[in-house]
């Protein structure tokens, strides 16, 4: 790991936090609402009292961004929680136990990772008509097979070391030697697989929003900004630059952060 | 070799069989199953439902069902479509070719980017055009793809007004150059995250194999420039085959997005009409066919992959 890598880590880190502030403080930044509807300021430009202009509502799209920002960072990194337990729980069990789970418990990982992940959500999404919590979950369940092939191998080698032979031979059972004698071990590799769940979530999130069937409206997400900016882009750009460009910025933010964490991992 | 190939289609048919129950299982986890489109339209009669349902076989037990499915599925009856009535393997063989078109473009157009972009990188590493092709590549990985394509709209159609902003050809014209003018910004735009992601993998197998004993040998023995990248390439190409085939899922997600976005008439946009109208027999044959074709072409890549290099065992 390089020098200029680390400072490159560390402003990803940075420029996350900043992101993560401005959500929680959105409402006491900005002097709008995010459906506060203004007739008389319809697609208007981005100016010094619209920094990122209004759209056809002549709702603040700068202001809508902030508490975007607050839904797709909660989808983001709630999601790739929600991939870390689940991976964490069938990759573990699968390296442990190995045998017959273990050939169950990978067929079911090839099974998800064969079927395209967006049109699989999509469909849920469109039968289910998630609520939040709900987009979490699925977004989360669509995404922890990467990490559960990244615990199963690291926990196969580690179950062979010395330390788990020392454990079992002081009467720890499974439970307790995966828990407590495995899981610090596996974290680094777990952590570099999560944060790129987090990434990954950020983008389900906003492509199903985009598509209607994930954040419904009224409340702002990137994706659904971008799906009611569709129709209006040629006239008033800028209703569809800025929810991108945040999208963009934070993806690219988070994947940095995930490659200086496998340096360090 | 052979018992190889064997074994992997005796591990995949399992797999098929896993994946079907999931696409089958997904199409019933609806409130009111198949037919909950018509259960709100307050002009169909509940007893033209009830019809329906016996019609479709709903009336069954779900084992049953799912037998009847599954071997209408092996057999190429895939049922017939709930919006237009016709049969499921027409309207998605009529879509296929613009997909094939849209996404072998799209290899071709990353695969054309990755090359050069990674085997550059890796021999200049740590140059300035490894650094900026690094920025470049984490900025394509993390691209919103349908965020992309309305940018690429909105500059070189609606701005610059040089390309056409959708569909695959303009109304009434056929030509070649029409053609291709309608597919330029959907390739581009299903490319650039492969174009990244695979140049990122070139460069770091490119510089693991300009490491390797051999090359130095080959230096030794007065190769410069061109053939000592011969020489590493070779090596360094094998793995990247095994990525890009395993990216086939990937690309299809990619492909609803894409011609979602472009209006292109390819599988991608069948899949978002069908979601849009709740056309369950179309949407499971989307699914059912997309994940066999990842499957068969994740089968390939083991088993080719083993033909190239034999110490794999």
């Amino acid at each position: 790991m390089t020098g200029a890598h680390r400072i490159v880590g560390r402003m990803a880190l940075v420029g996350l936090l900043a992101m993560a502030v401005l959500a929680v403080l959105a409402p006491i930044l900005t002097p709008y609402v995010p459906d506060g509807i203004d007739l008389a300021n319809r697609r208007a430009p981005p100016s010094l009292s619209h920094w990122f202009g209004t759209d056809e509502l002549g709702r603040d799209v700068c202001t809508r961004v902030l508490f975007g920002a607050r839904v797709s960072l909660a989808i983001g990194l709630l999601s790739a929680a929600v991939t870390a337990v689940v991976g964490f729980v069938i990759g573990s069990v699968s390296g442990y136990a190995r045998g017959l789970l273990d050939g169950v418990l990978m067929r079911l990982t090839d099974t998800m990772l064969s079927v395209p992940r967006l049109p699989l959500l999509m469909i849920l999404a469109a039968i289910l008509d998630p609520t939040i919590p709900m987009l979490i979950v699925l977004v989360g369940l669509a995404g922890w097979m990467e990490t559960a092939r990244v615990v199963r191998a690291e926990v196969l080698s580690l179950r062979e070391r010395s330390f788990v032979l020392a454990a079992r031979a002081c009467g720890a059972r499974p439970p307790r030697i995966v828990g407590r004698h495995l899981l610090p071990n596996v974290l680094p590799a777990a952590m570099v697989a999560t944060t790129l769940a987090v990434a990954r979530g950020i983008l389900l999130e906003s492509t199903l929003s985009f598509f209607g069937v994930g954040v419904q409206p009224p409340t702002a997400s990137w994706g659904n900004m971008l799906y009611q900016a569709q129709s209006t882009m040629s006239t008033e750009p800028w209703v569809a630059i800025f929810p991108g460009m945040m999208i963009l910025l934070t993806v690219l933010a988070v994947n940095v952060l995930g490659d200086a964490a496998t340096g360090a991992a | 070799m052979l018992r190889y190939a064997a074994r992997r289609i005796a591990v995949a048919v399992p797999l098929l069989l896993l994946i079907s129950m999931l696409v089958f299982a997904l199409t019933r986890a609806a409130p009111g199953g198949p037919v909950e489109m018509y259960l709100a339209n307050p002009n169909v009669r509940p007893e033209d439902i009830e019809r329906l349902r016996v019609a479709l076989g709903l009336d069954q037990p779900l084992l049953e069902q799912y037998l009847a499915w599954l071997r209408g599925f092996v057999t190429g009856q895939w049922g017939y479509s709930f919006v237009d009535g016709r049969p499921v393997t027409t309207r998605i063989l009529e879509r296929l070719p613009a997909t094939l078109e849209l996404m072998v473009s799209s290899l071709v157009v990353a695969l054309a980017a990755a090359f050069p972009l990674g085997i550059i990188a890796a021999l200049r590493q740590r140059g300035w055009f490894d650094r900026v092709s690094t920025v470049a590549s984490f900025a394509g990985i993390s691209l919103p793809v349908f965020w992309f394509g309305l940018v690429l709209q909105l500059v070189f159609a609606i701005g610059l007004g040089w390309l056409p902003s959708s569909g695959r050809s303009a109304f009434g014209a056929g030509g070649v150059a029409d053609r291709l003018e309608h597919l330029l910004l959907p390739a581009t735009v299903l490319a650039t995250v492969h174009a990244a992601a695979w140049s990122r993998f070139l460069r770091s197998s490119m510089v693991t194999a300009l490491r390797e004993p051999f090359v130095t040998a080959a230096r030794a023995r007065g190769l410069t420039g061109r053939s000592v990248v011969a020489h590493a390439l070779r090596t360094a190409v094998l793995p990247l085959t095994t990525v890009v085939m395993l990216d086939a899922a990937i690309m299809v997600s990619g492909a609803v997005v894409t011609e979602s976005v472009f209006a292109w008439p390819g599988l991608g946009s069948l899949f978002t009409e069908a979601l849009a109208r709740r056309d369950y027999t179309v949407l499971m044959a989307f699914l059912m066919s997309t994940a066999t074709a990842v499957v068969v072409l994740n089968l390939l890549a083991d088993v080719a992959y083993r033909v190239v290099d034999p110490r794999v065992t």
